[in-house]
């Protein structure tokens, strides 16, 4: 049975993207940045999922104005990264699991959400800058990834309780694949930042820190702030944030918070990161917490996927 | 026939591009798509009104684009992830676009963003009654723990944001 083991939820901001494509991520600026992420990547490194579903949100790449899906889920074999006025991002080509991706997709629907299927997209930063942020630039991503757009482009977005649900049928769907799997699921975008008119460069750190504990702890608080809440205090961008509630949805209630880092700013964004672990099932114990323990778990999965 | 009121327009110095901005707009964002392609890069740098005339705008879009008034697009139908596109054609980042709509210099702006970014305080509503009782943001606290809070800020770093923040917050307040 494949299984959820843990949510990630990162900023995309694209000016990250471009500091490691113009190789700029040792200046102090952007240094604060990424090292935020070292101990993000070395806990990817280790957890090693099979999948990925990556919540995200398209810019004006992949969609424009001519169709705007609310939910969609790609379901190819590749997405290759998209050109967003400076040519693609040299990132490689991401691959998708369309049998896992087409089950989630049929399990879904008949969950009543009724997600737009996408066999042909590009992705843009939205996608590749949190991967980056996670594994790293390697030569070729490390897992599959299945990309689920969700439009915060225009308004309205889906509300923050739906994205939560969504989030749950997806587990639901994970959990009903016969093939052992370990997935991750990313929310991506975010925190607090607006980007748009005379309002531009508003960050509130207290309802970021706030969103993060309450992300951990009571996330069924976040899937009551309604839309008017997220653009008043967080800024019309920062309404992205309710693509982090699908992450959550599909994590247990009670979940072990692994990291959180949070600066600002990048460009003109409030960057904010947390990792989220489901608490271990097998042999009864909840927590895992130490280094040892946690290598113990991976060899005994590692034995376990190997078979 | 006017704009239909929502409870959104209460946000100062934002444009919320909803159903009704993205029908009006279309043209505008679909004139900013059609710059991804460096040929009709090309052809707009050559001749700006002429290129424009492909695309069904109403004058005032023209005018908009034409002037590179990107807080005016954003009021006529245009969103920000499409019109940074134009700013890109330019050789803008969304950064120096930002700060362009909020009429500082890029100093300023920059500037602004180190130190914490423009605060929310004082930024929420337009007619001062929205944000209170949110779930995150404003708790409507008594006012006896706002004036601690108030006297608290003055002293830190803050304080020095919120001065910063504040012309350009009046300087939204006079666009609108």
């Amino acid at each position: 049975m494949a299984r959820i083991i843990a949510g990630v939820a990162s900023s995309h901001v694209p000016a990250i993207g471009a500091a490691i494509d113009n190789k700029q991520t040792e200046e102090p600026y952007w240094k604060r940045v990424f090292s935020g992420f070292e101990k993000s990547k070395e806990w990817m490194a280790q957890t090693r999922p099979d999948v990925a579903i990556v919540v995200y949100n398209d810019h004006a790449s992949a969609f424009s104005v001519e169709m705007v899906p609310t939910f969609a889920l790609g379901c190819a074999a590749e997405f290759p990264p998209a050109d967003e006025g400076w040519g693609p991002r040299p990132v490689p080509v991401v691959k998708g699991h369309p049998e896992l991706a087409s089950h989630i997709a049929q399990s879904v629907i008949l969950d009543e959400f009724d997600l737009t299927i996408v066999n042909k997209m590009e992705v843009d930063h939205g996608l590749t800058v949190p991967m980056n942020l996670l594994f790293g630039s390697p030569k070729e991503w490390p897992c599959p990834v299945i990309p689920l757009a969700v439009n915060v482009v225009l308004f309205p977005p889906p509300t923050g309780h739906r994205c939560y649900m969504l989030g749950r049928a997806i587990r639901k769907a994970v959990e009903s694949y016969p093939e052992d799997l370990r997935v991750v699921v990313f929310g991506t975008g975010g925190m607090s930042h607006q980007i748009s008119g005379p309002r531009a460069g508003l960050i509130n750190k207290k309802f970021d820190t706030a969103f993060l504990d309450n992300l951990t702890k009571d996330p069924k608080k976040l899937t009551r702030i309604p839309h008017l809440e997220y653009m008043r205090e967080a800024g019309a961008e920062g309404i992205e944030m309710v693509m982090w509630l699908i992450m959550r949805g599909a994590l247990d209630d009670k979940v072990d918070e692994i990291y959180r880092f949070y600066t600002v700013p990048a460009s003109n964004t409030a960057v904010g990161h947390i990792i989220l672990e489901n608490r271990k099932k097998a042999g009864g114990k909840s927590k895992v917490k130490s280094k040892v323990k946690r290598a113990a778990v991976r060899a005994r999965t590692d034995v376990r996927r190997s078979k | 026939m006017p704009r239909e009121v929502h409870d959104y327009d209460d946000i100062p110095g934002t444009f919320v591009f909803d159903a009704e901005r993205s029908r009006q707009g279309y043209g505008i964002n679909m004139f900013c798509m059609s710059l991804m392609k460096e040929d009709n890069r090309k052809a707009f740098k050559a001749n700006e009104a002429e290129y424009l005339k492909k695309f069904n705008l109403t004058p005032a879009q023209t005018e908009a684009i034409l002037k590179r008034d990107y807080n005016r697009m954003l009021e006529l139908g245009g969103n920000i992830y499409f019109t940074a596109k134009l700013g890109a054609t330019d050789g803008h980042s969304f950064r120096h676009l930002a700060a362009t709509m909020t009429g500082s210099t890029q100093e300023t702006y920059a500037q602004m963003m180190l130190d914490g970014g423009r605060s929310v305080e004082g930024n929420r509503s337009r007619s001062g009654k929205g944000g209170v009782g949110s779930i995150l943001g404003e708790q409507g606290r008594p006012k006896a723990a706002k004036a601690k809070a108030k006297a608290k800020g003055a002293a830190g770093r803050s304080a020095k944001v919120k001065a910063k923040a504040k012309p350009a917050k009046s300087k939204s307040k006079a666009k609108r």
